[in-house]
């Protein structure tokens, strides 16, 4: 054992070592579960995709599918709920967790109590534990869709679900996409001129308020051009549910309601420690500077802070959309539950799994890279 | 008075808000403190007196009639005091571990007994016990079982993994940060799913672990990425000058880790580590999913009986706040913890 006494020799062998021993651990796994699959004959591939699922699905929101489709189509559908209630969800948990944030640090004694005890509550309560009960508290508790209650004009709350009214599709809503797209684009042409011309002359243009004009002022445009077709689609009770205008699920309803109400409260904390971090010297050196107070909270807070509420914030949004797998207890057809259902129909557990982990790691991998790229912008250039 | 107008109508926005938060207290908040204590039935002889209460008042009655199965499952009725005991010895454990005074060496020991004792308990089969086979096992004494042993296990691979992680050769490096990244990046209920339905693959012919301990191993094996991560950062916060102090006095990799880094480290990294238990607490809930009678099971389970159905909310109010006491209590402490250290090493050194 003497050439373990030479620091290189010694860092080789143990990397051999531990490669050694997880190549053979993995060897082991995998040449057992060979055995064990030949043995039970199950197939084995990704065949299974092609074939027919023989399932119905509760939602599907975004493409047709029924039973005679394929287990691919199937699995197609699970992936895009979870998506939109992923994305819904995070956005909601956003806006939701700044107002949380805010109102902890609101100068009125009352409403910061209030949020203080939302995010105790909300944060030191299991996920899984306020799912089931804004299930049961949708399905148990409220009304049936006959007396439904109709907290506003169009909206119905009963144990069916949730429906408001929405908006009957045209084409124009395409073109208004499209001119609102271009409008940021411009907007961000006038933005770089304008800090250019600031930097060159030093004369402000108040570049935010002309972005946000161009940005909506075009869709709007659009929209008065083609002579503003709006048709309002309001639910109408016929039988024994709600007809047109959206419909959310009981399900849906209690999986975007539990994980924005849950992430919210994370988030809420976030905001406010990324506020809190600012120092007070900050401010009063703004002040100081005569800068107004838009310009400094735009200029020198908002900055400062978000560098410190960027990196927490992309973490609750990979977990908005892990803990969405929770789906799988309350019925939610998201791509778990579906995973799990082809899983017990054929028993290709493994590759039902390894879609799971694949599609997972897929959405952590991009959004961290996303957010990793957005937080490299904004982060501190010290000199 | 003046505190009032300070507080809470220090401007006219100001004083809005809080008259309509009064407002919708008023609306909200009397209603329910009626629904849930004044009109509320705390014991009944059956289930009919709280249908007929229903909408008025809170079923409290639900919990007194089921709590013995919600707190232990489905453990033999006559031998309950042993789930009883455990759950004391735990409690026990928690509390000693939680006071700084008994930081010291025994306290390893007295988890090894603890744990011991607990386990013979639970199991019997010997000293005259009568021997109750996990599967029997469940309620509020599984879940702390799960998350306790879940952390006792996890933490030792976590330390191994937070240190391959920052480990300058690179093979080891990139095994651990394969393994952190990938644990992280999928839902915990993959590795649920892929530990009750693909480890017996895994496995060689004849041989075959239950459905407890497979849970229990993908709780841990996902409990130690995450608290690899914590580690990791405490590790960073050591200065680099106690590492080359360390490497100038000669000490080898191993007596520098152990006797300079790990101590400053784990020290640290104490109330992110709490914030991470929580978090693992919490999650013990999910093994609902894959069938496994934790206090979240057996509570949805008595539901789930037709004398019982339509008292869900009452149940799952219970149930957060069992959850709540535990956690609640953990985060307290961690914030206390913290406030203490800062200001411990704000007067000088980490004695």
């Amino acid at each position: 054992m003497k050439f373990l006494r030479s620091g290189r020799s010694r860092a080789l062998f143990f990397q051999v070592v531990a490669l050694a021993a997880v190549l053979g651990a993995l060897a082991f796994i995998v040449h057992n579960t060979m055995l064990n699959l030949e043995k039970s004959k199950i197939a084995s591939g990704f065949d299974f995709l092609g074939r027919e699922a023989g399932f119905e699905i509760g939602e599907s929101p975004f493409i047709l599918y029924s039973a005679a489709d394929s287990y691919g189509r199937a699995l197609l559908v699970g992936l895009l709920n979870t998506i939109r209630v992923a994305v819904i969800g995070i956005v909601l948990a956003t806006i939701l967790g700044t107002l949380v944030g805010l109102a902890r640090l609101s100068t009125n004694w009352l409403l910061a109590r209030i949020a203080g005890v939302y995010v105790e509550v909300i944060r030191n309560v299991p996920l899984l534990v306020q799912l089931f009960f804004w299930y049961v508290v949708i399905t148990e508790n409220l009304p049936g869709p006959r007396d439904a209650a109709n907290p506003l004009t169009g909206v119905f709350l009963s144990n069916r679900g949730i429906a408001m009214p929405g908006v009957d599709a045209h084409p124009v809503y395409w073109w208004m996409l499209i001119a609102f797209i271009a409008g940021l684009v411009i907007a961000w042409l006038v933005a770089r001129w304008a800090r250019a011309r600031q930097a060159r002359t030093g004369q402000p243009f108040a570049s935010f308020w002309a972005g946000c004009g161009i940005a909506l002022g075009l869709p709007l445009a659009v929209f008065l051009a083609a002579g503003a077709p709006l048709k309002l689609d309001v639910p109408q009770l016929s039988g024994f549910n709600f007809q047109g205008g959206v419909v959310m699920t009981p399900e849906y309803a209690t999986l975007l309601i539990g994980l924005v109400a849950y992430t919210a409260a994370f988030i809420g904390e976030i905001v406010r420690a990324g506020i809190v971090a600012v120092h007070r010297g900050q401010v009063e050196a703004a002040n100081a500077l005569g800068l107004s107070r838009r310009m400094t909270l735009r200029l020198v807070v908002l900055p400062q802070a978000l560098r410190v509420i960027i990196p927490p914030l992309t973490s609750q949004y990979l977990n908005i959309t892990k803990n969405s797998s929770l789906a799988v207890a309350i019925g939610y057809p998201d791509i778990v539950s579906i995973a799990n259902t082809s899983i017990n129909q054929n028993g290709q557990a493994i590759e039902g799994i390894a879609i799971i982990m694949a599609v997972y790691l897929t959405v952590s991998l991009s959004i961290s890279a996303f957010m990793n790229w957005y937080n490299k912008r904004i982060a501190l250039v010290e000199r | 008075m003046s505190w009032l107008r300070a507080n809470m109508f220090s401007s006219w926005p100001n004083a809005i808000a809080t008259l309509l938060i009064v407002w919708l207290a008023w609306k909200l908040a009397v209603p329910f403190f009626d629904w849930a204590f004044v009109q509320a039935i705390w014991v009944a002889p059956d289930s009919q007196v709280c249908r007929d209460a229903k909408g008025t008042g809170a079923c409290w009655a639900l919990v007194h009639e089921k709590h013995r199965f919600m707190l232990f499952g489905t453990y033999p009725f006559e031998l309950q005091w042993r789930p009883v005991l455990v759950i004391v010895i735990l409690l026990a454990l928690y509390v000693v571990s939680a006071l700084r005074a008994c930081w010291r060496p025994w306290l390893a020991a007295a988890w090894i007994v603890g744990l011991a004792t607990i386990g013979v308990l639970m199991w019997g089969g010997v000293l005259g016990l009568r021997y109750v086979e996990n599967e029997r096992w469940g309620g509020l004494a599984l879940t702390l079982l799960l998350a306790t042993f879940g952390i006792a296990l996890a933490f030792p691979l976590s330390i191994v993994l937070a240190l391959g992680r920052r480990s300058e050769l690179p093979v080891l490096r990139l095994l651990c940060v394969i393994y952190i990244e990938l644990i992280r990046g999928v839902p915990l209920i993959s590795l649920l799913f892929m530990a009750s339905v693909m480890l017996p693959l895994f496995l060689p012919e004849g041989m075959s672990i239950d459905k407890l301990l497979r849970a229990q191993i993908a709780m841990t094996l996902f409990a130690a990425a995450y608290l690899a991560e914590v580690v990791r950062g405490g590790l960073q916060a050591v200065p680099r000058g106690q590492y080359e102090a360390a490497q100038a006095l000669g000490l080898s990799y191993w007596r520098m880790t152990l006797l300079v880094v790990l101590p400053q480290a784990l020290r640290i990294s104490i109330p992110p580590l709490v914030n991470t238990f929580i978090g693992f607490f919490k999650d013990t809930s999910l093994v609902l999913i894959i069938g496994l009678f934790d206090l979240l099971t057996t509570v949805k389970i008595s539901i789930g009986e037709p004398k019982w159905v339509g008292f869900g909310v009452e149940a799952y109010i219970f149930v957060s706040a069992v959850y709540f006491v535990f956690c609640f209590a953990m985060s307290r402490y961690s914030q206390n913890l913290e406030l203490e250290l800062a200001g411990s090493a704000a007067t000088g050194g980490a004695r």
